[in-house]
């Protein structure tokens, strides 16, 4: 590729994730769930990407796989350097202070047993970063600021805080060692919809801020994911079936099931809506325990001839920037 | 530039940020059966400590000319079948069912909660083969695994504690690790992980915090199970020597007095009720005082 | 138009610990005949429990204590809710559909033995005559081999499949109206849009209405004729779908519709969040519950209570006392 490759923070190779079946008493291995199934993608400084598809498609997978908490079943992940596929979990854990995780629930990822103060700050003390008890507050209240949160609150439990406002002390704690890399998965998706602007400004605005901090965001909502990613890589079934900058891919999406995924997402305009192509889809997403043979997607594909079922379809480059797998392209 | 919104919490109730300290007083004393329950342990503490001045004779005194006196003004609970004074030997069984009880709870949980622990948060082949173990240990009854290890060990009040506490571990470990496989599916676990916290941070700062309350209610249920075992083992010859008074004791040699002298099993049966009855209500407030979400209360 | 239910001033209230919850505030609408419309407004806004109450489907503590619901010539309200009339209603006059199709449906009930429950006890139906309704509309709503799929649990069908025979269930006795209770919030993108589909498809060729309860607006965008805005349990716009688009109205539906990323959005475009926190519907004040974060309010609005609904333009109504005709701040 022409980009100078140091900029390039995370790049990911092949991954492939299964997880095993286990049966019986001795619990032996009887089929595998292909969660991830042979993934590749980069991610540049600064940059945003976004990975939406939608359940069983192995987007989650690929963002726990990032930072080490699943053990990869083949392929690389290079990060800054270091190939958190291959590296020991103690290695790991220093590497997590540069990889931050924001997650779903804003309920059940915070301890209901730790005062907001503590949860934000727990990075720190886990990576001994070098402090006194006063720069440690600071460096705390700093954080609350950061995500527009009274600093003086930092001695409440969650359950006093609002869904909103946990996910903004989900976001302080990420950002507590300054991380390079954020991974977002679906941060938004259980907060009430006035909400959840609130939160998408904020990550833009740190964006803003730091302009060498990434985010690997996702999240099933394609409007969300297009309005704030750079690039836009879509799932199905263990593989990316398409990856393009996030304006090309509402002007001219190329692989069928991103254009039924997009023609699934209704738009809040009814005068836009009348105008817009339709397409259903027929059957349901197929179990990543038994995949369709060839391109996962063609049993359910308006577009498919017998080729489909024979070969799992690679991305390729269609323009600058714009990688589909699908042979009929 | 973002502005600073109004995000102050929507106030649920008008409650005052109170500190935490007092706000664990407040919601553990906020209950009279709790207050009750310290006011009955506080009563016997006392009783056990000061039992040499409490206490109006010698409870290892024999006297045979007064045996199984009915309770009268000399001797307010009457006399066993030696002519020990009742409510002495009550008096100074306080210590001794005290000391094995809490002791007891304390080894036996603190082994237990760190074998469930290890067990439900590591799972894989670590958690089968100490389940299995305590599976193993659960299949003999209580009793019969605290007598096969006292009569290891031999008799005398440490190695009492030593085969109560041993025998009470399985029901600590197994309550933990299931409670552990429950809480470990929260997001803040693998948040912590995330966040690249080593394992014993993660089981000690986030685990053990939240599974601790079943543990609480189950510690206060066990006190008076480690009472009426010890008595049980004492009958068996195996537990705490004669002429050593605890109410275990008590209660067993006066069951062949039951008709002619109730007193005698009564009386240390009314303490063992009354002492276990304390722990448990003391137990529920504890629990309640140490849930962050019971603010609510106030 | 034959207007088929007409709701007035329904209230609904829940005591609870800390304070009256009024769920449902004074809310009215009518249904025509063989109309889709939309009732739409965030979690807490009062929609589902306004459903559940014109079912008479609210239990204590909960208490609908005002207001009349006008079906064919009676007030509902005038039944007893647990009484033989209300019965013969729910399902066979007015059926609901709702969010959790993993819980809708009995575990331990046979598919054929649901649906053809509701065909005998409804439509006087004998076994067999109701088993070959129940196998037909299975057809209907698309389960595929509906003879032999008729006779497997819930568990074996996936989330889609199972919503769909809800959807067979709910129309089995040719119901006037149809009420969706969320019915695709749990449910993927493309599937959401095959059972919104299958959903129009169904009401139309039973000449039944649909009452659609979201959160996304883009579905009543492009299914919805009319709609209903939902605030602190008040309606507080209503009218066509084109002309509540085209101009809104209301403060909060302005503010709504500038905070939801749209998948045809331009590069760029900034989300303007609603300040501020969902309302704490415990004991609410008189003065309007949108007004702490109204960025239109004016002096009326903090002294007088809430305003009554007032057309704005025919058929477009609003509860707002500020002109909201002009260049917003």
């Amino acid at each position: 590729m022409n980009q100078s490759q140091d900029n390039v923070i995370l790049d990911v190779s092949d991954l492939k994730m299964y997880f095993p079946v286990l049966r019986g008493l001795l619990r032996r291995k009887v089929a595998d769930v292909k969660a991830v199934d042979g993934v590749s993608f980069q991610l540049k400084r600064g940059e945003t990407l976004g990975l939406v598809g939608e359940s069983g498609c192995g987007k989650t997978t690929i963002g726990r796989c990032v930072l080490g908490l699943y053990r990869a079943t083949a392929g690389k992940i290079m990060f800054l350097g270091d190939d958190v596929t291959a590296l020991p979990e103690k290695k790991m854990r220093r590497v997590r202070k540069n990889i931050a995780l924001i997650f779903q629930d804003p309920y059940s990822s915070l301890d209901p047993r730790q005062s907001a103060g503590s949860i934000v700050g727990e990075p720190l003390k886990i990576h001994a970063m070098v402090m006194t008890k006063q720069e440690y507050k600071d460096r705390v209240e700093e954080l609350f600021r950061v995500v527009s949160l009274d600093p003086s609150m930092a001695n409440r439990f969650p359950h006093e805080f609002s869904g909103g406002q946990r996910q903004r002390i989900g976001v302080a704690r990420a950002l507590a060692c300054s991380p390079s890399l954020i991974v977002c998965d679906e941060p938004i998706s259980a907060l009430d919809v006035s909400i959840q602007a609130q939160i998408i400004n904020l990550l833009e605005e740190l964006q803003d801020r730091n302009k060498d901090l990434s985010y690997l965001f996702i999240a099933h909502d394609l409007s969300v994911v297009r309005h704030i990613s750079d690039r836009v890589a879509v799932m199905y079934l263990g593989h990316i079936v398409e990856i393009c900058r996030s304006r090309v891919l509402y002007d001219n999406p190329l692989h069928p099931y991103t254009r039924a995924l997009l023609s699934a997402v209704p738009i809040a305009d009814p005068f836009i809506e009348e105008t817009r192509e339709r397409i259903i889809l027929k059957g349901e997403v197929p179990s990543p325990l038994n995949p369709p043979p060839g391109c996962p997607f063609h049993p359910r594909c308006f577009m498919a001839i017998p080729e489909c079922s024979q070969a799992v379809p690679p991305l390729r480059v269609i323009s600058e920037g714009h990688e589909v797998a699908c042979i009929r392209v | 530039m973002s502005k600073e919104v109004n995000l102050k919490p929507a106030p649920v109730k008008n409650t005052r940020h109170v500190s935490e300290i007092r706000r664990f007083f407040k919601v553990f004393f906020s209950r009279w059966v709790v207050v009750l329950g310290m006011v009955i342990i506080l009563f016997f503490i006392i009783a056990a400590i000061f039992a040499p001045w409490v206490a109006p004779y010698n409870p290892d005194k024999i006297d045979m000319n007064n045996a199984l006196l009915q309770p009268s003004k000399a001797h307010l609970l009457g006399t066993d079948s030696l002519g020990r004074d009742t409510l002495s030997r009550t008096i100074y069984g306080t210590r001794i069912s005290l000391e094995i009880g809490f002791f007891v709870v304390v080894l036996g949980s603190a082994a237990g909660m760190a074998l469930g622990l290890v067990a439900g948060y590591f799972g894989g082949w670590i958690q089968a083969i100490v389940m299995r173990f305590i599976d193993t240990m659960m299949a003999f009854p209580m009793l019969i695994l605290a007598l096969l290890i006292a009569s290891l060990l031999g008799g005398g009040i440490n190695n009492v504690i030593m085969a109560l506490a041993f025998a009470m571990v399985p029901a600590y470990a197994r309550l933990m690790c299931g409670q552990v496989m429950t809480v470990r599916e929260n997001d803040y676990v693998l948040a912590g992980r995330s966040m690249g916290a080593s394992h014993t941070r993660i089981m000690l700062r986030h685990l053990l915090p939240n599974c601790f309350p079943p543990l609480i209610v189950m510690m206060t249920m066990m006190l008076g199970t480690t009472i009426l075992a010890e008595a049980g083992l004492s009958f068996l010859g195996i537990g705490v020597q004669p002429p050593v008074a605890t109410w275990g004791n008590m209660v067993n040699d006066g069951r062949q007095y039951l008709v002619t002298n109730p007193i005698l099993s009564f009386a240390p049966g009314l303490a063992i009720m009354l002492v276990v009855y304390a722990f448990n209500m003391v137990g529920d407030g504890l629990r309640d005082a140490l849930d962050p979400q019971l603010r609510g209360i106030l | 138009m034959v207007e088929l239910l007409r709701v007035n001033n329904l209230v609904t209230q829940f005591k609870t610990d800390n304070g009256v919850v009024k769920a449902v505030d004074g809310v009215s609408y009518y249904i025509d005949e063989q109309e889709i419309f939309g009732l739409v407004g965030e979690s807490g806004c009062g929609k589902s429990v306004s459903q559940l109450s014109v079912m008479q489907l609210i239990n204590a503590p909960g208490e609908i204590v005002g207001g009349e619901v006008i079906f064919e010539g009676q007030n509902l309200l005038k039944y007893a809710a647990h009484g033989h009339e209300m019965r013969s209603i729910r399902g066979a006059k007015i059926s609901m559909i709702f969010q959790e199709p993993m819980t809708s449906l009995n575990p331990v009930l046979t598919i054929s033995q649901q649906l053809t429950e509701m065909l005998i006890l409804h439509l006087k139906m004998n076994h067999e005559a109701a088993r070959k309704r129940a196998i037909e509309l299975m057809g209907l709503v698309g389960i595929p081999a509906a003879e032999r799929r008729i006779d497997d649990y819930p568990h074996n069908f996936s989330g889609g499949m199972r919503q769909r025979v809800m959807i067979a269930m709910a129309l089995s006795c040719n119901p006037r109206i149809l009420i969706a209770d969320e019915p695709t919030t749990a449910l993927d993108v493309t599937t959401q849009a095959q059972l919104l589909e299958l959903m129009k498809d169904m009401v139309q060729r039973f000449r039944a209405s649909l009452v659609i309860v979201t959160h996304n607006l883009g579905v009543v965008a492009r299914y919805a004729q009319r709609i209903y805005i939902m605030y602190a349990g008040r309606i507080v716009e209503s009218g066509t779908t084109k002309d509540i688009f085209r101009t809104p109205r209301h403060p909060y539906t302005m503010g709504l519709l500038k905070s939801i990323p749209r998948l045809d959005e331009a590069e760029g475009t900034k989300l303007v969040p609603i300040d501020g926190l969902p309302p704490n519907l415990i004991n609410m004040p008189r003065t309007c519950a949108f007004l702490p974060r109204c960025s239109w309010r004016i002096d009326k609005c903090f002294k007088e209570p809430w305003p009554e609904l007032t057309p704005v333009n025919g058929n477009h109504f609003i509860r707002c006392y500020a002109d909201t005709k002009e260049v917003r701040p």
